[in-house]
């Protein structure tokens, strides 16, 4: 008995049908086409996952928020009418937290438009009063209406808004985001899909005298396919797992850069451990995205053959 | 004259063209029974190669009526055909080797088609690569193979699974004469196992060898049947002591 022989029989059963055609290598770019793809979708999913984290955050922080402006130029009203209007809200039904904003606070919100240094003063300058009120749920539009009217009376130069107002736009800017990376998700995968087509299109031209051969003696499409399939695998498995590091390490730099910035909003668009898990879950979609299509497009074009 | 037994190809009418160019083959009608050895003989282009396509399913004719093993063969769903495939053994004119795999493996892809494991593999096409005078090439790819040594890889191949009907095209071409009888003496063997042997030749020896033959004999695509072996198929023949190496294949 030769080695070979001798191996061939220990290796079962199960190795018969990778024997019944040469390997069919869809082609070396493969593995490379599908880290590239990989990579570039890990990156997108990333980018949308953050995203959701940050808007869902700042929701979070603002859906219950309204904020009172006092607009009137003379101190001594505004402070007034403030006064009156914080008395007044303090007890309004479904407000659990109403504080008047303290002129230091809003000095050092100004400071970075206003250039305010040591020794300047900005008291001359006709900042608004503000309080910042805490509902026990959403500030939707007739509650806000309500509070409105409760202090029409006592502070007819209040203003009152709620605080996600405010970020509308931004919440629909991300929304839009999240939207165009789940769309470059898509036209990745689809990327990825033809890739795989083109890759097993060309592997069976490539061994098409083999393929009838193997027909003759009885092989099944599903047999032929099988192989296909193993190999799309293979491919998908060595590029999705080198796409996953290459879009891993570009997360988390981009990761640092953006929790340098210090900004808040930025600090809630951090991954939690369910965002890694889907993260690292892509590669593995990858590669039973590549084995359905290897399987389709060459049962398809078996089928066209006797 | 004893009852012929049922049939195990039965051609009734059938006609082959190619696209849209005229006949190759016409009104073709005969019957195939079990455990016969046929000879199909005819000048080269008279259409042999293009009946045995017809035979080993692989090519639908223009018109007709096919059936094989007791059934319709023309209307054969896809899923059935690898089924009926399995049942033939064919030695292709051109060989058909898979040129990447030894002559080990290309012996054993019936088997494997067929689901065998690698440790029922081993023995049987040891075996035969033996008995066909190649142990000591097993390992050797087509490329590097003669052409007789090629056309007995492919006789062993089409011979290995045991099949129902061996179909061969031309099986002795690039053999030398001894080579040649020896493989004769294999598809004999094969015929006396039960196996219905069809055999494609010009080699007027050939048939000679093999007195209880039957011939079909094609000329510019019409069926010819010199003796009469449509007809009257002769008794079956039981196996000998002698035989090649086959008691260990399937089936």
């Amino acid at each position: 008995m030769n080695a070979a022989a001798l191996f061939g029989s220990l290796k079962g059963e199960a190795d018969s049908e990778s024997t019944l055609l040469p390997d069919p290598r869809m082609g070396s770019p493969m593995p490379w086409v599908i880290a590239i793809v990989i990579a570039l979708t890990v990156i997108a999913a990333a980018s949308g996952l953050a995203l959701r984290n940050a808007a869902a955050r700042a929701d979070a922080d603002l859906v219950g928020g309204v904020t009172v402006q006092i607009v009137s130029a003379a101190p001594a009203d505004r402070n007034h009418q403030a006064d009156a209007a914080l008395a007044v809200l303090e007890h309004a039904p479904g407000v659990i937290d109403a504080r008047h904003v303290a002129q230091s606070e809003l000095d050092a919100l100004l400071e970075p438009w206003l250039g305010t240094r040591p020794g300047d003063t900005i008291d001359g300058l006709p900042i608004p009063a503000l309080i910042d009120l805490r509902l026990d749920g959403p500030a939707t539009p007739a509650r806000v209406s309500a509070l409105r009217a409760r202090i029409a009376a006592v502070a007819p130069a209040a203003r009152v808004d709620a605080q996600s107002g405010w970020l509308t736009p931004v919440f629909r800017a991300i929304g839009t985001l999240q939207w165009l990376a789940g769309g470059l998700i898509a036209l990745l995968a689809m990327a990825t899909i033809a890739a795989v087509v083109l890759s097993a299109r060309n592997a069976l031209v490539t061994h098409r005298q083999t393929i009838e051969i193997v027909h003759m003696l009885g092989g099944t499409d599903p047999q032929i396919a099988r192989v296909f399939q193993r190999t799309a695998a293979m491919d998908a498995a060595i590029g999705g797992s080198l796409g996953l590091c290459t879009g891993a390490i570009a997360i988390i730099i981009l990761g640092r850069q953006f929790s340098a910035l210090g900004s808040g909003m930025v600090a809630g668009a951090a991954l939690g451990l369910t965002d890694w898990l889907m993260i690292v879950s892509i590669p593995l979609a990858g590669v039973a995205l590549a084995v359905l299509t290897a399987r389709l497009t060459v049962l398809s074009a078996l089928r066209r053959m006797l | 004259m004893s009852e012929p037994d049922a049939e195990i190809v039965q051609f009734d009418n059938v006609g082959l063209r190619y696209g849209t160019e005229k006949e190759v083959l016409t009104d073709i009608s005969f019957t195939l029974y079990p455990g016969r050895f046929y000879f199909l003989t005819g000048a080269s282009g008279a259409g042999k190669t293009s009946l045995l396509k017809l035979l080993y399913l692989a090519q639908r004719p223009s018109r007709g009526l096919i059936r094989m093993f007791g059934t319709d063969a023309i209307t054969l769903s896809r899923e059935r055909l690898p089924g009926f495939r399995r049942r033939l053994g064919v030695v292709f004119q051109d060989f058909r080797l898979v040129q990447h795999l030894s002559a080990f493996d290309n012996v054993a892809l019936p088997l494997r088609v067929a689901g065998v494991s690698e440790r029922e593999i081993l023995k049987p096409v040891t075996e035969m690569l033996d008995w066909v005078g190649l142990a000591d090439r097993s390992h050797a790819r087509p490329p590097t193979l003669s052409g007789g040594e090629q056309q007995r890889v492919a006789i062993a191949r089409a011979v290995i699974a045991r099949p129902d009907m061996l179909v061969a095209d031309e099986p002795t071409g690039n053999v030398d004469p001894d080579m040649a009888m020896k493989l004769l003496q294999l598809f004999e063997s094969l015929n006396r196992l039960g196996t219905t042997v069809v055999v494609a030749t010009h080699d007027v020896h050939l048939i000679r060898k093999v007195p209880e033959s039957l011939i079909m004999r094609l000329d510019k695509g019409r069926l010819s049947d010199p003796t009469g072996a449509l007809r009257y198929p002769p008794r079956r023949t039981t196996p000998s002591f002698d035989d090649p190496p086959l008691g260990f294949v399937l089936r």
